[in-house]
């Protein structure tokens, strides 16, 4: 069965197109520097210090806040809100819309979060153990940082939005889901406008990093530039990043009207659920997520050229993705290429997906499909037909990027994005 | 603690409290609200870190009495003196 808004053929939905996009990543704080940075190789990842654990690995965005932000709100709000309000500042900014001249109300924020609040608990937990655990040296400002809404409120503030405004909570495959939402929110008449994507500010809780590490999930190696290693033999785990990458998208009919650039055309997605395990991905399923995107964009299998894939390098993980993949793609898809971002800039969770949608999207434009780095000894296991490594590849042609993003719980998400042809 | 020393402990706190204002010439007799962009959150903030940074405790009643740099001196210089400070 199709899936979404496929499934009812009586009804034509309007065309979404993407306007602008406004990313930090661990290299880069633009889409055009993030983009050159996965051409040359340049990763983002480097030594982190982490609270009660000492020397880490992280993927670190240096973005500037205070370029959209007065010190007071980086001071009062969070590193997700800074990281969102920064992309959707660049998105919209991209995106050449008059901002100024919309309704704003008319606007909707969909922010895909892994989680949020942990940071912020974290760091009030600290501050009153300096004094006694004394719990009248909490801060007031606990409950507007912590509460699940925080970054996309924290946007609205920030711009003046008074449209919907809210996250998406979906674990690593959150960052796919603010912009299926959106898609579908302004296929509902919602909005006209919406600032869609997904952050994350994982990096500042220890918690994160220590869960992985109790899972036997967190990466380490002598070069941190070479510890984010998907479908690499010696892949030993995660590298936890930073970032965020928020899209302008629209009606079509909408973007046509005011003569806006067109980056690509959401094509078409699919969400389920493993329903199997907290923690292991189910590949069935997996390929069940990708199959059904394919149904709902009409596009087969061989008409992508370009798969990102969502593999963070643990050691069953990849597999077990890569297995899917292989269902899928094996073989009769010649033109398709696979790769990875992750290798770059470790896993930056609910902004994963957005992320590295956004590193493949120029590739429209320049027909390069950027590699997936440090695979020094690839595993067999992990080897899938046309996968691009080290080194960027010309393709004949890139007409559809599939996405994958995959989350705890067993969330999967594919998202498919077309060239723009009118 | 002199008044003109607590003033400067309070100025402190506001600098990192609210640090996009200019505090070099807050005049000590208007109401720092009338003055300097302050909210009702930042008002706790200044309550808070009096707490933390010198152990003084401001009821919630008496919160008006930080109404101004020379209010904040008539009130907190007497608190600070019973501490030792």
């Amino acid at each position: 069965m199709a899936s979404g808004f496929c499934s009812d053929m009586s009804f034509t939905p309007p065309r979404i197109v993407i306007t602008g996009i406004g990313l930090t990543a661990p290299n880069g704080n633009s889409l055009a520097e993030y983009r050159q940075n996965l051409l040359n190789g340049v990763s983002g990842v480097q030594p982190f210090d982490v609270r009660y654990m000492g020397k880490s690995l992280a993927g670190v965005c240096d973005f500037d806040p205070l370029r959209y932000q007065k010190r007071k709100e980086v001071r009062v709000g969070t590193r997700a809100a800074s990281i969102s309000i920064y992309c959707a500042r660049e998105a919209v900014g991209d995106s050449g819309v008059d901002f100024d001249a919309m309704a704003k109300d008319r606007v909707g924020i969909y922010i895909g979060t892994t989680e949020h609040g942990n940071v912020e608990t974290e760091n009030e937990i600290y501050a009153i153990s300096k004094f006694d655990y004394d719990t009248k040296y909490w801060s007031h400002y606990h409950n507007p940082r912590t509460v699940a809404n925080n970054p996309a409120g924290e946007v609205s503030l920030n711009l003046g939005i008074t449209g919907p405004a809210y996250c998406i909570g979906a674990a690593c495959a959150a960052g796919n889901l603010g912009l299926i939402h959106a898609a579908q929110m302004l296929r509902l008449g919602e909005v006209d406008l919406a600032i869609c994507g997904g952050v994350s500010e994982s990096i500042h809780t220890f918690g994160i990093f220590a869960g992985f590490k109790s899972q036997g999930a967190l990466a380490t190696h002598i070069d941190p530039t070479k510890a984010s290693r998907p479908f690499d033999k010696d892949r030993n785990g995660i590298v936890i990043a930073e970032g965020g990458a928020l899209y302008t998208l629209e009606r079509l009919e909408d973007a046509q009207k005011r003569g806006a650039k067109i980056y690509g055309e959401i094509g078409g997605y699919r969400v389920n659920s493993d329903a199997s395990d907290y923690v292991l991905p189910n590949p069935t399923r997996q390929a069940e997520c990708v199959r059904q995107a394919l149904q709902s964009a009409q596009l087969k299998a061989s008409d992508i050229h370009i798969v990102n894939t969502h593999a963070t390098a643990t050691p069953q993980g990849d597999i077990q993705e890569c297995g899917a993949l292989r269902d899928v793609f094996g073989e009769g898809c010649p033109d398709t290429h696979i790769n990875n971002t992750k290798s770059f800039i470790g896993h930056a969770m609910g902004a994963a997906g957005a992320l590295e949608l956004a590193g493949n999207i120029p590739s429209f434009d320049d027909l390069v499909v950027h590699p997936t780095i440090n695979v020094d000894n690839l595993d067999p296991e992990c080897a899938i037909p046309g996968m691009v490594l080290n080194k960027p590849v010309k393709a004949e042609k890139v007409d559809a990027i599939l996405n994958n993003s995959f989350g705890m719980l067993g969330i999967n998400s594919t998202l498919i994005v077309k060239r723009f042809t009118p | 603690m002199t008044k003109e020393e607590t003033k400067q402990a309070v100025l402190d706190i506001i600098a990192d409290v609210a640090p996009d204002e200019d505090i070099t010439d807050v005049k000590p007799d208007v109401r720092l609200r009338d003055q300097l962009e302050l909210d009702s959150m930042d008002f706790l903030d200044i309550v808070m870190e009096l707490r933390k940074r010198h152990n003084i405790e401001v009821p919630e009643a008496e919160y008006p009495e930080l109404a101004s740099l020379d209010s904040c001196a008539e009130y907190l210089t007497p608190k600070f003196e019973a501490l030792g400070k």
